[in-house]
């Protein structure tokens, strides 16, 4: 472990900052710039014409663009996302809703994805170029090409439909709905912390084939970065020396190779999970998963621009976070950065 | 004082060693036996020098294609064993050395923590003993404050450093044979001597074998019994002291070598196609 | 001492031509090792193929409907079997792939030149230029591509056209970054400092000397996108954002074939498996082709 001079770490929660206001500067554009009608945008097109004035006023587009975009980020800041046409609800409140649905299913498919990928990739790199290595690629491969909202249809229908072996649509049964108070949010920790334990396999079931399909489609990714980077190693000298040593195969992977591709694999699975979110995103609906991902389909069907932004935002924020933790554990991590003192 | 053991410790016949793609041989037809002595093998690049050092030991990639009439180790042969009986012996009874200690160690783990694993593995010492095993080691190859050093990172430390390190981990258990590839060619000129006097100093007093590989042929000489130069793939001839060289090749290199004693307006350059025509017959 | 100034072979830049038409030759013996990599490409020219000859290779117009005919399990008539308005899914399958190779062509199109002109400038003028492009191009880089295009396909309204903007967005950053490395090395090379000397202004030397070397690199990198592209074009499509309907656009298609997913299970199952054979084909292909045209990529 080093430690990150302060300069250094000023910098990149700057180049944070810098981002997430050049982030903000683009959803203005997208919203208020770009639609024909701004306003009927976030209102609906059938909104009658006092809703329509008054909106227009709030959202003060007689003014200037840049005034308008400075009375834009006052109301983010303030956490006003505006309001969602369906529900009327602020967006923000909603938001707080659906945002846990989705960390859940992502982080559940990150960890899944991650204990999966990483030793495959291992296996792959050590039995190059035989029978294991090939086939354990072509699985990658296929899982890099497939559309996830399909796979997610078609994973349904065979094992829950099919075969009952999974639950079905939503978090849980319709029978417990409500039944636990959100905590955190996350449902599997909820009901464990309220000792629910029926209900906590009745949303394992409902979870598990959606993060098991979402999962594949990210272990794709992190297996074939894994080989690449166990093969990177397996040249190097200190691996041979280590051989030399008479450390076996299997301390050498765990011992030596490991900790010298932690660093990469920790960028790797930065960009998987901000992968995971979007890809939950596109495949929430067809589990009726009510994550942000859903909500911001739903909008876009009747065109509510804020509903969308605000998951855009969102998203988009979650996301630099991750390059930026990624970036800093990169720097933290690695012993090399330092100077040579003798 | 019991005898020291004089039996050979390796014996090699026809080691022939060709990497999968090609049908040239890296190594062809190299004989050689080393018993409780120093040997050198000298040659440039692309020699087979040290592809040779590392089939004794089995670490060429699985590309490579080993073949030999008899590689023995202590009487028993080497080609036969699985992988799991040759990783019993390295580190333990042959120990390789590698060229530059910057890539060679492993730059994420401390110094301390390397040694010692040589400690554990091949001496069946654990924790605090394995830690005082490889500070008694390293104060054996010469480091001040051992104590400080352990706590360092590869990168932090000279190549001089470094090397004793890598001596220190890998004669911790006293093999019996030491193999030493360019063992300093990556240091400074004013180390190298030390490096290689410390090397010469635990062989003896082992009573192992070396076998020193390098492309300096006189380094070899001042510290080798016996010689063997390589050409493309070939030992072409074996010798006790330069002055017998025979071979054109052998004095070609001899010759290239700048002489304070002898000056010339040009350095010899090796007349190959001679050499070359001398190896086809 | 040598008088002579040998300008042709300082001045000018190896041979485009007969660099491309060589590499051509080693690419095509080396492919025949990888049957893998040729069978990418066999389908990708497959592809292509039927994306032209659509009107006549599909057995039935894609867009008239034949409501007695609807959702009629795969047969040899129809053998991918009908949708709820009884059109021939093999057909609209062919005529997708239409849309498919225009977005796929279109994005790369759009987000090759505009990579690779960021890239170089950024990487032959270096210091502030370099810094601010860079920085601009790390920033998109960590914005999320799918939500943005899909916030951006919403205001614009859907349409084919607006998803192909929307995707080459956020699609330029990975070449940009790859054309300014290669631009890093090629701008120390002799000839460009023969050019520099001889008086060639910094757009000559960027477009004559510059870009071209780190074509090979962009092509590599923009075939391996493309895999992505229809991924990300498919999801576009599946949210009701890309081409409109009637046309055959393979996610859209999926989508609305979700509701009859369990009786009539070919209605979106065809459409993916489609997507997966053409993204899988992308992806082998790139493979193949960065093994072969870049030798310091270690066969991995």
């Amino acid at each position: 472990m080093k430690e990150l001079s302060v300069s250094e770490l000023g910098k990149r929660i700057l180049q944070l900052i810098v981002s997430l206001f050049i982030l903000l500067c683009v959803t203005f554009v997208i919203g208020r710039v770009l639609p024909a009608d701004p306003v009927g945008a976030i209102v609906g097109e059938l909104a009658d014409p006092a809703t329509l004035a008054a909106m227009r006023s709030k959202l003060g587009l007689d003014l200037p663009l840049y005034q308008q975009f400075f009375v834009y980020l006052t109301g983010l800041v303030h956490g006003d996302f505006g309001n969602a046409i369906l529900t009327g609800n602020p967006v923000a409140a909603d938001m707080k809703l659906a945002f846990p649905a989705t960390l859940e299913l992502a982080t559940l498919a990150v960890i899944i994805s991650t204990f999966l990928g990483v030793p495959l990739g291992l296996i792959a790199a050590l039995f190059r170029d035989t029978f294991i290595d090939k086939f354990i690629r072509v699985i990658a491969l296929v899982g890099h090409s497939i559309p996830v909202f399909w796979f997610g249809i078609v994973g349904l229908v065979i094992f829950y439909a099919g075969l009952n072996w999974a639950g079905g649509p939503g978090r849980v049964d319709v029978f417990y709905e409500g039944m636990v108070t959100p905590q955190t949010g996350l449902l599997l920790v909820d009901s464990l912390l309220q000792g629910e334990t029926e209900i906590f396999w009745n949303a394992l079931s409902h979870i598990i084939l959606p993060a098991l399909i979402l999962a594949y489609a990210a272990m794709a990714y992190i297996t074939r970065m894994t080989r690449s980077f166990t093969l990177e190693q397996l040249n190097q000298d200190y691996v041979i020396a280590a051989r030399a040593k008479g450390v076996r195969p299997m301390r050498t992977l765990t011992g030596h190779i490991l900790p010298n591709i932690a660093v990469q694999l920790i960028t790797v699975l930065a960009i998987s999970y901000g992968g995971l979110l979007e890809g939950a995103v596109v495949t929430e609906i067809v589990f009726s998963w009510p994550g942000i991902g859903q909500y911001m389909t739903n909008a876009l069907m009747i065109g509510d621009m804020n509903a969308v932004l605000a998951g855009t935002i969102i998203i988009g924020f979650v996301f630099m976070l991750l390059n930026f933790l990624a970036d800093v554990a990169y720097a933290l991590l690695d012993p090399r950065t330092r100077e040579a003192t003798i | 004082m019991p005898a020291l053991d004089q039996s050979p410790v390796i014996s090699v016949r026809d080691l022939n060693v060709r990497f999968a793609q090609s049908t040239l041989h890296a190594v062809s037809n190299v004989s050689f036996h080393i018993g409780r002595e120093r040997v050198g093998i000298v040659g440039e690049s692309g020699s087979g020098k040290s592809t040779t050092g590392r089939a004794l030991m089995r670490l060429l990639p699985p590309s490579a294609v080993v073949t030999a009439e008899r590689m023995d180790f202590g009487g028993a042969p080497l080609l036969s064993r699985t992988e799991r009986q040759m990783g019993a012996l390295r580190g333990k009874d042959m120990a390789l050395i590698m060229q530059d200690p910057r890539y060679s160690l492993n730059p994420l783990l401390p110094i301390g923590k390397q040694v010692a694993e040589a400690a554990t593995l091949h001496l069946a010492l654990k924790g605090k003993a394995a830690y005082d095993q490889a500070r008694a080691m390293l104060e054996r190859v010469r480091i001040d404050n051992p104590e400080r050093v352990m706590k360092l990172y590869p990168h932090q430390i000279s190549g001089g450093m470094g090397q004793r390190v890598m001596i220190a981990m890998m004669l911790i258990a006293r093999p019996k044979l030491v193999i030493a590839d360019e063992p300093t060619s990556a240091l400074d000129v004013s180390v190298r001597r030390d490096v290689l006097v410390l090397l010469d100093e635990l062989v003896r007093e082992n009573n192992s074998g070396l076998l020193l590989i390098s492309h300096d042929i006189r380094m070899v000489a001042a510290f080798c019994e016996r010689i063997l130069v390589m050409y493309a793939g070939r030992v072409v001839e074996t010798l006790t002291k330069l002055e017998d060289a025979e071979h054109p090749y052998t004095r070609g290199l001899i010759a290239a070598l700048p002489d304070p004693r002898h000056r010339v307006k040009r350095l010899k350059v090796l007349d190959r196609k001679a050499i070359n025509a001398e190896l086809a017959q | 001492m040598s008088d002579a100034v040998h300008t042709d072979i300082l001045v000018r830049p190896p041979g485009i031509a007969s660099r491309l038409a060589a590499s051509f030759r080693t690419a095509l013996r080396k492919l025949g090792h990888e049957p893998l990599g040729l069978a990418g490409f066999v389908i990708l020219a497959l592809l292509c193929l039927v994306a032209i000859f659509a009107p006549l290779l599909a057995p039935f117009d894609p867009i008239t409907q034949d409501l007695g005919n609807a959702l009629q399990a795969p047969s040899w008539t129809h053998m991918a079997g009908t949708d709820e308005f009884g059109r021939d899914i093999l057909s609209r399958l062919i005529y997708g792939t239409r849309i498919t190779i225009q977005t796929v062509l279109s994005v790369s199109v759009i987000v090759g030149p505009l990579g690779l002109i960021i890239g170089v400038v950024a990487g032959y003028f270096g210091g502030r230029t370099d810094a601010l492009l860079m920085r601009a191009t790390d920033i998109v880089l960590s914005f999320p591509s799918l939500i943005l295009a899909l916030a951006f396909a919403a205001a614009l309204g859907a349409g084919l056209n607006t998803a192909i903007i929307a995707i080459s967005l956020t699609g330029w950053p990975p070449i940009a970054r790859l054309a300014r490395a290669e631009a890093l090395v090629v701008r120390n090379t002799d000839y460009v400092a023969a050019a520099r000397l001889y008086g060639a202004s910094p757009l000559r030397i960027l477009f004559r000397y510059i870009a071209p070397m780190c074509i090979p690199s962009v092509i590599v990198r923009l075939t391996l996108n493309m895999a992505g592209i229809i991924l990300t074009a498919a999801s576009l499509g599946f949210l009701g954002l890309g081409a409109q309907p009637p046309a055959p656009e393979w996610g859209a298609m999926i989508s609305s074939g979700r509701k009859f997913m369990l009786d009539n299970w070919w209605v979106a199952v065809m459409p993916g498996l489609a997507i997966l054979i053409t993204s899988l084909a992308f992806n082998i292909a790139g493979d193949a082709l960065r093994d072969i045209l870049d030798p310091r990529h270690a066969r991995s």
